[in-house]
């Protein structure tokens, strides 16, 4: 039951070049005697959460920032490794602005908005200054200058690293800037928080229900307004990159209070990650995307030698040149390894299928260094990627010096998000998301060493400006008074679904129905999808809810340290939310970046219809067991036309 | 003074008064030993008079006051660490491994027993030479007590010498840690030159020093014959 | 790629209620483990025969399992983070044998009080950070990236400082329960690049202060707690905080 306007993004009128300029400079201000009465709410602190955090306080606002782990720095954009972009063209390689805008809108297979993916490229610059200042130490050249690597889906040399920890190093930079501003009283930090539920007046975002996690104990949060910076919802699969506790349960309580959910089914796969093995395994580690500038991907050219060599008989460095397929190289000559993560993943799930997979289950294929070990030397690679190898090892007790990394995709981030517009506001007036957790600007597909990029630009350059469009008129709001009704009301059913929990009694562990969503959605929303299996998974993650609020056991009390309740409260979200991505992508009957609906595809490439899904799927809730609510906004590019994706 | 108060009170400030009162301490013991050889190489005559000259030279005697008094610093401060390390974790663990160099976790320890010796080995000599019945010889014109038989008397005694013997090992454990803690405490850590630093605590103060002092009593029981005090 | 074999293991947990509880060790038998899982692997799967058996999972700290994020702790059989010089999450279950029994019990210090089980408060390290861990720089207040070249050498030191993740191994590790390898390295990290000269002194003096004030131990330069750290820092950066905090005291206007 689609709507048939298009939702407004208030995005600025003008030149794309001089929107966010002409824009930041309008934007209404709120002076510093008002700002020290006005309260913000940030809930998480990766690097969204935490810049956005300090730079609030360091504009002069009361914040309370909240994250579950017992220090923000360990928010899990601290596991990003490769690399951050920005359009420095430090190499002189004709990078622009503009270049890296284009690089992103193509990426992201035209559907991302125009305007915000501009300003983020135009930001990008400041983020590397800034973040070289608060002692963030970048790989540099000799000569003491910032030094450049490349990365998927470019050309150009643009992206920033530190080793293979960029995101600990970037994240670390925002976390001191964060603890600058708690000894400075500016922000007050609630480590070992979890938010579970935001609280409206008047439909407008006054605060949040927390739990104390050491305690138990719920408090409530008032505020006048409320930033999400709670990062991607990966963990839905079960198996997936993400951290542990990585969570949908903050961005999911905004949708059921009002904000809509952008293109949910948007998931990025990442070609490069240690594939699956052990019925026991409880997550799955990345390999940077960096090592696909040295290593090269293959399989053997027929299933025999692919037999071969997981029965042991043919060892994978022996195996001649010749009777192997750099399958990356041969289809994408212009690109190379270094093609799009979704691009990339297709393929070997392509080449995996036919039976040509490195594994037991066909579901590896190889990531070589050999050849750059020969031009380069050991040591040079050692110093590139040292701690990649070491992971690799100890991981899999194999050294990927002598032998070939085996490598699968995995879900590692979601593109979809809450729906926010051009000041990165949801549809619930005062609700702000940023970083992962909202949709705004990698469209069906994140390029590498972008994500670093747009959670710092949310945090840093972006929201403390785009707030004050809402924070404005709030000056003669008083601070919020969580004795009103409305924060009982939200209270009473947090509390109700915790005793809930505990009522069910059941036979299950959560983390074993857990392990069932996981399946469903790998199997029929992962990296292929059709129409067939996304409508019977719907049946089946109904059931499993089902199952789960049947015979779900919880042990512990609700007043206590109980990491398993916690837990109980992310799957129960994640079963939801599980149905609102198969819904999404059943809706879309297009291929595009990372979804990819086998119906529609050309010479096994993603077939976008532009005609017909040029469009943000923004979901509305609409009411317990109700099927959500779709409404459109509708896509424009006026600069970047599109066309058929080629890394050929 | 404030400021010293703040730094004499802090983790890091205690440990650079034993750090410091240590090294030293290192120097000291490179005078004592050229002096104890003396008892090997030299004659009665010249121990006799280093130790003249190590009770009566004003140099000397300035420097030994400072000797004390780092002896008593570096004990009693090392102790005050100590006390509070321990406080540090009030509930231990059940199975502990090791990751650290014996020499390392044992300072205290290895301290006291140096400590104990200390006291030995000063009642033995130096409360002899100052309060003791020695007798007195003339040479080079000066009255020079007579300190050269007591020393080779008392090290005609087994026990004795393997208390010394003992001590010094203690001694060179103690220095194999303390030497490059030393500089480590008091900030000097380079790529260049703390590699030398730690050999020279080893080889030096760790093997040599001791080595040369325990090799004083033991060269003397073999080899000199006890001399008949009148 | 799954190994078949499987192992059998005793193991010996400490298990304590809360902060006041006098806790003690509680043993465990755990069979099917595979010897390709990690050790955090190994104990979800004693949680869940536990909550199977109607019994409290045991609590402990993780999140990222990936090596990086610091949330992982125990100290196992003597060990920080296990026999291997790695973080728990990424210890496998191949570096023990069958049938061995295994002792996991928390971080030990005065300064990081046990929650739970095997989880300790380590907000010790947070209040160290806010001392004076960082540099005061307002967000847009930056100049150009390539403004101030930055000597590669003095960059990779930097880096190696930085990389540590605060999980606290080293205060486990420390027969003092010192905290100087973690404030060491965040002195060294910021102290090493030009951005962070001007605040150098006034970052080791408040950082040695609030270390103090925590009740963690002093250095004995036992290195222990680089022979542990998963991170591998090194030595030299307690060397440097010794350096930065007796200059400060001597010749700066601070303290």
């Amino acid at each position: 039951m689609a709507l048939n306007t298009s939702l407004d993004a208030h995005i600025p009128e003008g030149p794309l070049q001089q929107k966010w300029t002409q824009y930041r400079s309008t934007l209404p201000l709120v002076s510093p005697n008002n700002k020290r009465r006005i309260d913000v709410i940030v809930v998480g602190t990766g690097l969204a959460g935490a810049s956005a955090a300090a730079s609030l306080s360091e504009l002069g606002y009361n914040v309370k920032a909240f994250c579950y782990q017992d220090s923000p720095r360990r928010a899990h954009s601290i596991a990003a490794q490769g690399g951050i972009n920005a359009a420095k063209n430090y190499q002189n390689d004709g990078d622009s602005t503009y270049r890296l805008f284009y690089d992103t809108i193509k990426g992201g297979d035209y559907r991302s908005r125009e305007a915000n993916v501009y300003r983020l490229a135009e930001v990008s610059a400041a983020i590397i200054d800034q973040c070289v200042a608060q002692g963030v130490p970048f790989a540099r050249e000799y000569g003491g200058l910032l030094a450049n690597r490349s990365f998927g889906g470019v050309q150009v040399k643009r992206t920033f690293y530190a080793r293979g920890q960029t995101g600990q190093q970037l994240l670390l930079g925002a976390y001191q800037a964060l603890s600058k501003e708690i000894a400075g009283g500016g922000v007050k930090m609630y480590n070992r928080h979890e938010m579970l539920d935001v609280v409206l007046i008047d439909g407008v975002a006054r605060g949040i229900i927390a739990r104390d996690l050491v305690t138990g104990e719920i408090q409530r949060h008032g505020a006048h307004a409320v930033v999400l910076a709670t990062g991607g919802y990966g963990n839905v699969f079960y198996l997936s990159t993400n951290a542990m506790g990585c969570n949908v349960t903050a961005a999911w309580k905004a949708f059921k209070r009002g904000a809509y959910f952008g293109n949910p089914c948007f998931t990025q796969i990442h070609p490069t990650c240690m594939p699956v093995k052990g019925e026991h395994q409880s997550k799955l580690t990345l390999m940077s995307e960096s090592l696909r500038n040295d290593g090269r991907v293959w399989v053997p050219k027929t299933v025999e030698d692919a037999k071969a060599i997981v029965a042991g008989s043919i060892k994978a460095e022996e195996l001649p040149e010749e009777r192997r397929d750099y399958y990356l190289e041969r289809m994408y000559p212009a690109f190379g390894n270094l093609v799009p993560r979704d691009v990339a993943s297709r393929a070997a799930k392509l080449v995996c299928d036919e039976g040509r997979g490195v594994n037991e289950s066909s579901q590896a294929v190889f990531l070589d260094f050999a050849t750059a070990i020969q031009r380069d030397g050991e040591d040079a690679i050692r110093a590139r990627y040292g701690n990649l190898f070491d992971m690799y090892e100890r991981i899999n007790a194999t050294n990927p010096y002598k032998s070939p990394m085996k490598i699968y995709p995995a879900v590692h981030y979601t593109m979809g998000g809450l729906w926010v517009d051009y000041n990165l506001m949801t549809t619930v007036p005062g609700l702000f998301a940023i970083g992962e957790a909202n949709f705004s600007d990698h469209g069906a597909n994140r390029l590498g060493a972008s994500a670093l990029m747009q959670g710092l630009a949310d945090g840093y350059f972006v929201l403390p400006y785009t707030i004050g469009t809402f924070l404005s008129g709030e000056i003669r709001t008083p601070r919020i008074d969580t004795n009103h009704a409305a924060f009982g009301e939200v209270e009473a059913q947090v509390k109700g679904r915790i005793d809930k929990f505990f009522s069910v009694g059941g036979n299950q562990s959560v983390e074993s129905l857990h392990r069932k969503l996981g399946k469903i959605m790998w199997e029929y929303c992962g990296m292929a999808r059709n129409a067939e299996g996304l409508q019977k998974a719907i049946g089946l993650i109904a059931d499993l809810k089902e199952e789960f609020w049947n015979d779900v056991y919880v042990p512990g009390k609700a007043g206590d340290f109980n990491p398993e309740l916690e837990k109980a409260g992310r799957v129960a979200d994640f079963i939801e939310l599980g149905d609102l991505m198969v819904r999404d992508a059943l809706n879309r009957n297009e291929s595009c970046g990372g979804h990819f609906r086998e119906e529609y595809q050309q010479d096994g490439e993603a077939l976008r219809d532009d005609n017909g899904y040029s469009y943000v799927a923004a979901w509305a809730f609409a009411g317990e067991s109700q099927a959500p609510e779709l409404n459109k906004e509708n896509l424009v590019f006026e600069y970047e036309k599109p066309k058929t994706r080629s890394y050929a | 003074m404030a400021w010293l108060n703040a730094f004499l009170s802090s983790t890091i400030g205690q440990k650079v008064v034993v750090a410091l009162t240590g090294l030293f301490l290192c120097t000291f013991l490179v005078v004592h030993m050229v002096g104890n050889l003396q008892l090997i190489w030299g004659t009665a005559d010249k121990f006799n008079l280093y130790t003249y000259a190590m009770t009566h030279n004003k140099v000397i005697k300035v420097v030994s006051y400072l000797t004390y008094a780092s002896i008593v610093l570096h004990a009693v401060m090392a102790i005050w660490v100590n006390r509070r390390n321990a406080g540090a974790r009030p509930v231990g663990y059940a199975k502990k491994g090791t990751n650290s160099t014996w020499s390392s976790r044992n300072m205290v320890f290895l301290g006291v027993v140096i400590l104990v010796y200390i006291v030995v080995h000063l009642y033995n000599f130096w409360f002899q030479l100052k309060f003791g019945e020695v007798g007195t010889v003339v040479i080079e014109g000066k009255h020079v007590k007579d300190l050269y038989p007591v020393v080779i008397n008392a090290f005609q005694i087994p026990w004795l010498v393997a208390l010394y013997v003992v001590s010094m090992a203690a001694l060179s454990f103690h220095l194999i840690h303390g030497f490059q803690s030393g500089f480590q405490t008091v900030g000097v850590s380079h790529h260049k030159y703390t590699p030398f630093i730690k050999q020279l605590g080893i080889w030096v103060f760790g093997v040599l020093i001791p080595l040369g002092f325990a090799a004083v009593p033991i060269a003397v029981m073999i080899l000199k014959d006890p001399i008949p005090i009148p | 790629m799954d190994n078949p074999y499987r192992m059998k293991l005793n193991l010996k947990v400490w298990r304590q209620h809360g902060p006041q509880d006098k806790g003690g060790f509680q043993t465990y038998a755990l069979d099917d483990v595979s010897p390709d899982s990690s050790f955090l692997e190994m104990l979800d799967l004693l949680n869940e025969q536990l909550v199977s058996k109607r019994e409290e999972p045991v609590a402990f700290d993780h999140d990222c399992r990936e090596g990086i994020c610091g949330m992982c702790s125990l100290y196992i059989n003597g060990h920080p983070h296990g026999p291997e010089q790695t973080t728990t999450c990424q210890l496998h279950m191949r570096s023990f044998s069958d049938g061995e029994t295994i002792t996991i019990e928390p971080w030990r210090a005065k300064a990081f009080p046990i929650i739970k089980d095997l989880t300790v408060d380590r907000s010790a390290f947070e209040r160290i950070i806010q001392a004076g861990g960082y540099i005061s720089v307002n967000t847009g207040q930056a100049v150009d990236g390539n403004a101030i070249p930055v000597p590669k050498d003095d960059a990779e030191d930097a880096f190696n400082a930085a990389t540590c993740i605060g999980c606290g191994a080293c205060v486990a590790a420390c027969k003092n329960a010192s905290a100087m390898l973690f404030v060491g390295a965040k002195v060294s990290h910021l102290g090493l690049l030009p951005q962070g000269r001007p605040e150098a002194a006034k970052r080791a003096q408040a950082m040695v202060r609030q270390m103090d004030a925590e009740g963690f131990g002093s250095c004995t330069n036992t290195g222990a707690c680089s022979a542990e750290c998963p991170k591998e820092i090194p030595q030299s950066v307690i060397g440097m905080l010794n350096r930065e905090y007796l200059l400060s005291t001597t010749l700066s206007e601070e303290g």
